[in-house]
């Protein structure tokens, strides 16, 4: 026990000293309501209904991101336009049951549905965690600039008949492939 | 003015001084309990409490509210009025303590040439809060923790007393102003320096702080002798921990780095900074120091600094006699 005393005797000091030294270092916590935290652009936050460049709403209500949803936080009923597009009549996600996994984002047929870096949205009541459709539509058309639905898919909207989509071919008469 | 109104005066100044140092102490030991956690964080890379207030400032305000509006649960099984009695020994015992030590040449509540002794006694009954607040808690934990603190203790008071018998020794008294008064050239530290080492372990180990703070460790014995305790009553205990660290500062400061003595600066500011550096070196041993095994304290206590200690007062008591004008 005696001989081991010394070099016991001087860890101990070296830690002191070694623990001493961290006063000198910079703190790892983030004072976080002062000074913002860095969120990565690929952060997944509040959730957000983007618009197509033309403004109009991107979303068809296909329901692919309420099946996608592993907590089932996500309903939506579907609308028609007079022009036949499809739009969501109503879509509320309950944010105090959403875990934030893009698992939505990734099922988007049409770019609709996007996580943004925001996490800020602390509620006293749990009620006012659950948005409703005009809480969750934005102006913009999100990470996506360019991305336009109708311009591409092959539905029949008023104004875009069959075939004048970009890259489609106007739709061949079948019979006159008949031999 | 005649003689007795000159007493009366006499007496009150004397009062007034006493009831200052009573509230100093308090005050500053309640006042560690926030520096200490700020200090941690520092030395973790972290902020510590700085919410209340400007850095942190009224957290002790908001520890006050809190800890003064708990309620105050008395456990049915335990044993009621040792379970009151303890906190209020803990605290009564180191309060009464802070009266021998001399803050500056004028400040201080008692000359007493048994000075050291009263807090040897006062560090003895210290031991009985620990044990009749577990004894009474009626918990298996407490009850393990009381008797890990009684045995603790109690080994360290054996060397803790003996460490000091070579200052004693030196100064030739055990009044604490003539020790001071002794360091005038030379501090205590230099020719006592073994006997510094085994003091400070000693006083670490009596107040039940980190590195030595089995009786409470959290890991095995769930907070030991105070689980059953909550609001004031623990308040009393938890204020009586860093009570007994300001007082154990305070005494080193006095024993061994010649109390208030200084160049430039005035007495108490001497005293004041020797002493905040001594509780900082305190906070520094919680914030690096792992908790040794029970067994391995023990032993530590027995078979090291008991014979360190032996060994010290020895080569004084030596010294002494050879350097002293030859009596024959």
């Amino acid at each position: 026990m005696w001989t081991s005393l010394i070099p016991a005797t001087w860890s101990q000091l070296r830690t002191l000293g070694m623990v001493f030294r961290h006063a000198f270092r910079k703190r790892e916590t983030v004072s976080y309501p002062e000074e913002a935290v860095y969120l990565s652009p690929r952060f997944r936050g509040r959730i957000v209904l983007t618009r197509d460049p033309d403004g109009e709403e991107r979303c068809v209500a296909c329901n692919l991101c309420a099946v996608a949803c592993p907590v089932d936080c996500i309903a939506l009923e579907k609308g028609e336009a007079e022009d036949g597009r499809w739009y969501p009549a109503s879509f509320r996600i309950n944010f105090s049951r959403c875990i934030y996994c893009g698992m939505c984002e990734e099922a988007c047929p049409t770019s609709a549905i996007q996580l943004t870096p925001d996490f800020e949205m602390s509620e006293y009541r749990r009620q006012d965690m659950v948005y409703e459709k005009e809480d969750l539509q934005i102006d913009g058309p999100g990470k996506d600039h360019d991305y336009h639905f109708y311009k591409v898919a092959g539905l029949a909207i008023a104004g875009k008949g069959k075939g004048e989509a970009q890259d489609e071919k106007p739709p061949r008469d079948v019979r006159t492939l008949l031999p | 003015m005649n003689g007795s109104t000159e007493m009366l005066v006499v007496v009150l100044a004397a009062m007034a001084q006493a009831l200052a140092i009573l509230a100093g102490a308090l005050l500053l030991a309640a006042v560690m309990t926030v520096v200490e956690r700020r200090l941690l964080g520092l030395w973790q890379d972290r902020h510590g409490p700085n919410r209340v207030g400007p850095w942190g400032s009224l957290q002790l305000v908001a520890d006050m509210i809190k800890i003064l509006f708990k309620e105050d649960w008395i456990p049915p099984f335990a044993d009621r009025a040792l379970f009151v009695l303890a906190p209020a020994i803990a605290m009564a015992s180191l309060l009464l303590s802070f009266m021998i030590i001399p803050w500056t040449p004028t400040w201080g509540v008692a000359d007493w040439h048994i000075g050291l002794l009263f807090f040897f006694a006062m560090a003895g009954i210290n031991v009985y809060a620990v044990l009749l607040g577990g004894w009474s808690s009626g918990n298996k934990y407490a009850l393990l923790g009381a008797m890990r603190a009684t045995a603790q203790t109690l080994s360290y008071e054996v060397f803790m007393g003996l460490s000091l018998m070579g200052v004693v020794a030196l100064a030739g008294s055990f009044n604490l102003r003539d020790i001071v008064a002794a360091q005038q050239g030379l501090w205590f530290i230099v020719p006592q320096f073994f006997g510094f080492c085994t003091f400070l372990v000693a006083g670490v180990a009596v107040t039940h702080r980190h590195p030595f703070d089995q009786p409470e460790a959290e890991q095995e014995l769930a907070d030991g002798y105070h689980i059953e305790y909550s609001g004031m009553k623990f308040g009393m205990f938890y204020v009586g921990e860093y009570l007994g660290m300001v007082l154990v500062s305070a005494l080193i400061v006095t024993l061994f780095f010649g109390g208030w003595h200084g160049p430039w600066l005035p007495p108490f500011v001497w005293f004041a900074l020797k002493t905040a550096a001594l509780l900082v070196l305190f906070v520094l041993l919680r914030a690096s120091l792992p908790r040794p095994r029970f067994d391995r304290m023990m032993s530590f206590g027995w078979r090291v600094c008991l014979p360190l200690t032996l060994i010290n007062l020895l080569v004084t008591g030596a010294a002494i006699l050879w350097l002293s004008p030859a009596a024959d």
